[in-house]
């Protein structure tokens, strides 16, 4: 027991240090405000929006600015207000889960890879090759060419367009790690391949994993939210914030909020996790750009 | 040299032997039968039969990849399923609108993208490197289209300087350019900031100051040559991501490119036109890391080919 209690303290006072020096990190704590109002307008949002974000009103079309309606109305009389607000809880769980996903199957996919080694390392390079041939977002509207639009497709597509990033990383980090001598010394004492890889060689990677994580939601958001707008991701009326800057578009001269408010808001939910993750970076790893 | 080229492009053919699988796997991904998109809404079972028989989707999977190979290595990819006409015909007049809008986005974001990084690195925590840092945390952040939408709404709308959209003149080419180019340029002003600051801390620069150097010649000739050569690599990247950015850009101001083209051909279904579209931007990509690789050499004598 005593060895346990000498741990704890210690594994808790790392912690503190790091949060210690995270608040110091000027960008990455306005990147952990602007996360946090951002999960907040997404789990409050519903609740607390003066309107229902579908409710059309046609006696206030495109209105401007007013005590009723905070950011006027769009081109159906909806509260462009409420719409941005509810908006944000399709960006954070298309954001969250596919990097949720996407991270979870390339974690397992690279500590094989890397591992592993042979003939698997060689093929599942040569598998990532190509779906990283692909430029930008192309492989994710690939993908939703086959599948078809819609929300729970973009979820499929982002996290498959994620997956050989994270396999990449991960193969990298556990690459290096394997001929560290306590990979070395487990080896020794005959650990199985799953154990060593599970319990020594992924604790000690979690630090980029987690920076990648961080940078990758907001990525994810961007690209969920240019496929919204191309009309190939969540579809209008939903108040997702891409398709509501693709219906702007056509009413720009007459209501320019009806663009500006989704667009600031996918903006500032984006440069919140770049600054958050960024921030994690130079304090978890100073080494890792 | 010529040795690590061919061994450079001898090693794109696995790689490029599995595009190829991805793309012809795509169309038969796709669900519903392609015979019958192909002959149409009101066509009788014959009739279908028939083009399944004229298309060679009566061989087996693996022989149909051998046919789609060889048909591939002449250039032929069908017809597209809207226009009726072969697939490269319709690409061919798009091809060059895209080539001309991403060439000078990532010209304009590369050139003014080291301007901004290496000002910021040698005037440090000034208000320039302060503002350069901020914009460019910022660039990274907003989505193209915003930005497109921003450009559009300010000066073709509002004081009406440029063309709302669908032009492809050089007036037309202003807007898509610069909404294109502001990730990678702000994404490059970073790295070139960190990059020089970083080669401006090393002992040979020192050195090169200690033995007498003006300013100029240590700053320019020795820290800069140093400090490009991993903005080389970084730019082939983002010139990667710059051609699937050119999709949605391209979609904003009606820019008839490959990226409108690749748009209008999901609206149509017209699978053999996307097929070829998306392995064109593939290979475009595959090419530029290449180029990449091969000037990265020529800019670092210290880089052996073998």
């Amino acid at each position: 027991m005593a060895s346990v209690a000498g741990v704890a303290p210690l594994k808790e006072r790392r912690g503190h240090d790091l949060w210690r020096r995270f608040r110091r990190h000027r960008s990455g704590m306005v990147g952990l405000v602007l996360t946090s109002v951002f999960v907040l307008m997404a789990v409050l949002g519903p609740l607390v929006s003066p309107y229902d974000p579908a409710q059309a009103d046609y006696l206030h079309v495109n209105a401007g600015i007013s005590a009723a309606h905070w950011l006027g109305t769009d081109n159906y009389g909806r509260d462009i207000f409420s719409r941005t607000l509810v908006g944000a809880r399709y960006s954070l769980s298309i954001g969250v889960l596919a990097t949720a996903f996407s991270s979870l199957i390339g974690s397992i996919w690279g500590l094989l890879a890397g591992y592993l080694g042979g003939w698997f390392d060689a093929l599942s390079g040569r598998i990532t090759d190509i779906m990283l041939a692909f430029p930008g977002l192309l492989l994710a509207i690939g993908i939703i060419a086959i599948a078809g639009p819609g929300f729970r497709n973009v979820i499929i597509a982002t996290t498959i367009f994620g997956i050989p990033i994270f396999a990449r990383l991960v193969r990298g980090s556990a690459l290096a790690l394997k001929e560290r001598a306590y990979i070395e010394a487990s080896e020794a004492l005959a650990a199985s391949s799953a154990r060593i890889m599970f319990l020594h060689v992924l604790p000690n990677i979690l630090a980029p994993i987690l920076v990648y994580i961080t940078l990758r939601i907001g990525t994810v958001i961007l690209i969920a939210a240019s496929l919204s707008f191309l009309g190939l991701g969540v579809q209008p009326p939903t108040p997702e914030w891409g398709a509501m800057l693709s219906e702007a578009q056509l009413y720009l001269a007459i209501d320019p909020l009806m663009a500006i408010a989704p667009g600031v808001a996918i903006s500032v939910a984006v440069l919140g996790f770049n600054l958050l993750g960024d921030g994690l970076r130079d304090v978890l790893d100073p080494r890792i750009r | 040299m010529w040795r690590y080229v061919i061994r450079r492009l001898l090693e794109l053919i696995p790689t490029l032997f599995g595009l190829s699988l991805a793309v012809f796997l795509f169309i038969h991904a796709i669900p519903g039968d392609p015979a019958r998109l192909v002959a149409g809404q009101d066509a009788s079972q014959a009739d279908i039969a028939a083009v399944r028989v004229r298309l060679g989707l009566n061989h087996s999977l693996p022989v149909q990849y051998l046919y789609f190979l060889k048909n591939a290595v002449h250039g032929e990819f069908g017809l597209s399923y809207r226009q009726q006409v072969p697939v490269l015909q319709v690409v061919k007049e798009h091809f060059v609108p895209t080539l001309v809008l991403s060439v000078s986005a990532i010209l304009l974001a590369f050139l003014l993208g080291v301007v901004a990084g290496v000002l910021a690195a040698t005037r440090r925590n000034s208000w320039f490197d302060l503002s350069v840092t901020t914009i460019s945390a910022t660039g990274i952040s907003v989505p193209s289209f915003f930005l497109g939408i921003l450009l559009i709404y300010l000066f073709a709308v509002t004081l009406h300087w440029f063309p709302v959209t669908g032009s492809t003149s050089l007036r037309g080419l202003v807007m898509p350019t610069l909404s294109l180019a502001l990730a990678p340029l702000a994404t490059i002003a970073r790295f070139v900031r960190s990059s020089f600051l970083e080669v401006a801390g090393e002992d040979f620069v020192r050195t090169a100051t200690a033995k007498g150097l003006g300013y100029a010649a240590v700053t320019y000739k020795h820290a800069l040559r140093n400090a490009l050569i991993p903005v080389i690599t970084m730019t082939g990247l983002q010139f990667g991501f710059l051609l699937g950015g050119a999709v949605v850009i391209e979609t904003v101001f009606n820019y008839t490119g490959l990226g409108w083209l690749l748009i209008q051909s999901i609206g149509f279904r017209d699978y053999p036109v996307l097929q070829v579209l998306l392995l064109i931007f593939a290979l475009e990509f595959m090419l530029v890391n290449l180029l990449v690789d091969l000037t990265y050499g020529a800019l670092d004598p210290r880089i052996r080919y073998g």
